[in-house]
């Protein structure tokens, strides 16, 4: 399996590294004592390690060629991966739904308070990805300004809070309406464009609404933002301060179920249909009588309604909103998670979200090396798994043969 | 009896660049029509025009569907165009390849129904009944086109004659009164091509839908079309039946050249 041509092949390449690190990992002139160590042990470590990743990648790359030959043997039968065979095994399937259920629900009583806070915001992060995986997985429409309109349902719930008193259950379809009209306002203009010049309109528009939000003292407050934003309330009731952080996890249980629902219909429908036929090929999708302005504006404010929702639940979370909550990185963060969780694919959103925010919470121990450990696991995934953890499959159907 | 597709003078401008010069065309119901030219003479800008791709710049396009009234469809957006009763396929195919081919067919059939939003969230028994007929329509198509047996399989794992066919059952999912094939026989063997054939008339015979094809390959053309039209350079050089355009001078001029005594 392992042939002497890839040993020699990556002892070739921990050597060049050798030489490449020479200089640096190496030789070292201590100013103090005036003389020059050498450090051989370094490039020992330096050799080795770069012995061991490039023969990890050379097996892995030539393991991956390896299935698609195999793949095309069956002739273009669809390898499906072990997560989506056992997802359409009905006698995992369910089990697994109880145990993740009961795990969900009593999620808040296991862990420390911290921890379901953590939980809350990754929910918040599945409610956002799911709003944008409409418009990027499903519509194609490459959108980098989607932190905008979680921008607008933050802001919305924080304003009329602090001008009219209205709460939390008032703002959150408020929030919600309001994401999906500033939605059609960004997709109006854009319609007829495509690709990088959407990307590059939808950062503009992003930026605007930041910037707006930042320098418009009277409207927004400017850069110092709103605070004391009411938590939940429970018909009425104001609740304890532990009390109420796991009332907000229950609530966006309650939205992360309600968005996976929607999502999930919307998927095969008539109009889930439409968006995907859009995303694959646009002057087809027209031929074929689909109103292209229509479908790609419900696209955006769909998507854009999750957006607004997940934003009325920030501010209530945090009780605390400036500017700086939304900013571009924020929108490349759910960008990520729907690349990473696989295009399309409800679950892969999921996942990706769990694992984006998340792991960076539990590797603080490693937080210099946190964007680097996240830098690797993109590329990787992306050479070894571009269609995400999860690829989407489309829904097969089956036909009983009356007449044969 | 009225045309069911006529096109006067149609004019179409790329800047300096005449592509279309004062076209006239006309279709009768059940016809099946061949329209031929040299490369670049500008067929599929023609088709073009009429399915609302590219606006033309001067002259009409009038539809008359059968049992409806007559229309005038120049500037129409292509998915009005498509929902008024014209149906086309693509040079270079163009179908949905990460869809499986059901759903290729079934976005054919979109601009006939009409369940949206609400509809796909509440599912309510209109939008289950619709979906349950739109599959089985979609399933009665493809048998019709020989592709049942690939329903389940992503359109782009097709084979290449397999995908020409698609592309044809999803225009026919439209419901279309008149077809437009773009070279359909393009890069088929002659048994795929002759296969074709018999597709064609059979979507004529028992479909009732008229034909408007574009093809360069001329055992087709003659042994299919009732009429043909030949272009080059824009402008209409002949038309007639296919014996009257073999022995045209005109088209034997425009294919192969002019005769020169030397």
């Amino acid at each position: 399996m392992f042939s002497f041509n890839e040993i020699k092949k990556s002892l070739a390449a921990s050597v060049w590294l050798m030489f490449l690190t020479f200089p640096i990992l190496v030789i070292r002139v201590n100013t103090v004592e005036n003389v020059v160590e050498w450090r051989w042990k370094n490039m020992v470590y330096a050799g080795a390690a770069a012995f061991i990743i490039s023969f990890l990648a050379n097996f892995l790359v030539k393991r991956k060629e390896a299935g698609n030959k195999n793949e095309k043997d069956k002739g273009n039968k669809e390898t499906l991966f072990i997560s989506q065979r056992l997802l359409n095994d009905k006698r995992f399937f369910f089990p697994a739904l109880v145990v993740v259920t009961i795990f969900i629900l009593s999620f808040p009583f296991l862990f420390s308070m911290y921890q379901t806070s953590i939980m809350s915001t990754a929910l918040i992060y599945v409610m956002l990805g799911l709003g944008l995986n409409i418009v990027i997985g499903l519509a194609g429409l490459l959108d980098l300004g989607y932190v905008a309109f979680y921008a607008v349902g933050a802001y919305s719930y924080a304003l009329l809070n602090h001008h009219f008193g209205i709460t939390f259950w008032v703002a959150l379809p408020i929030g919600g309406v309001l994401g999906a009209i500033f939605g059609i306002i960004l997709g109006y203009p854009v319609l007829r464009l495509r690709g990088d010049y959407l990307a590059i309109v939808t950062l503009g528009f992003g930026e605007i609404i930041r910037l707006v939000l930042e320098n418009w003292n009277a409207f927004s407050f400017g850069p110092s933002g709103i605070s004391n934003i009411p938590r939940p309330d429970l018909f009425g009731i104001d609740l304890s301060l532990q009390a109420n952080i796991n009332f907000i996890y229950y609530i966006l249980i309650g939205l992360v179920i309600f968005t996976i629902f929607v999502v999930n219909r919307l998927q095969n429908s008539r109009i889930g249909r439409a968006w995907i036929a859009l995303r694959e090929d646009e002057i087809a999708c027209q031929a074929m009588g689909i109103d292209k302005a229509k479908t790609k504006l419900m696209a955006f404010a769909l998507g854009a309604t999750w957006a607004g929702m997940g934003g009325v639940v920030f501010a209530a979370k945090t009780t605390f909103i400036n500017p700086a909550s939304f900013t571009i990185w924020e929108s490349v963060m759910i960008l990520c998670i729907v690349v990473l969780g696989g295009m399309g694919s409800v679950i892969g959103v999921i996942v990706g979200a769990m694992v984006l925010i998340l792991l960076p919470e539990y590797l603080r121990a490693f937080s210099e090396y946190r964007m680097l450990i996240f830098g690797t696991m993109l590329v990787t995934m992306m050479v070894f798994r571009p269609g995400g953890i999860i690829p989407d499959i489309r829904k097969k159907y089956t036909f009983e043969e009356k007449d044969k | 009896m009225k045309p069911i597709l006529e096109v006067n003078q149609l004019t179409k401008f790329f800047g300096g660049l005449k592509a279309l010069d004062k076209l006239d065309l006309d279709i009768r119901e059940g016809e099946i029509v061949a329209l031929i030219g040299p490369n670049g003479a500008g067929k599929t800008t023609f088709f073009n025009c009429i399915t609302g791709i590219y606006t033309p710049t001067e002259g009409d396009v009038v539809i008359s569907p059968p049992n409806k009234k007559t229309m005038r469809i120049n500037g129409m957006k292509p998915n009005l165009v498509t929902k008024n009763g014209l149906a086309r396929t693509f040079q270079n195919i163009r179908l949905f390849p990460n869809m499986t081919v059901l759903e290729n067919v079934m976005i054919g059939r979109h601009s006939r129904l009409s369940s949206g939003i609400a509809g796909a969230v509440f599912r309510p028994k209109s939008t289950r009944r619709e979906e349950e007929n739109l599959i089985n329509d979609s399933y009665e198509i493809l048998k019709k086109i020989e592709l049942a047996q690939f329903v389940n399989e992503l359109a782009m794992n097709l084979p290449y004659g397999a995908q020409r066919r698609l592309e044809i059952a999803r225009a026919m999912a439209t419901e279309p009164f008149l077809l437009l094939l773009d070279e359909p026989a393009a890069g088929m063997n002659p048994m795929e091509t002759k296969r074709l054939d018999d597709l064609i008339v059979k979507i004529r015979d028992t479909e009732n839908i008229s034909i408007l094809l574009i093809e360069h390959d001329m055992k087709l053309v003659m042994s299919l079309s009732d009429r043909i039209f030949v272009m080059d350079y824009g402008k209409k050089i002949a038309q007639g039946t296919p014996d009257e355009i073999k022995s045209n001078p005109a088209v034997i001029k425009a294919y192969l050249g002019e005769e020169t005594d030397a």
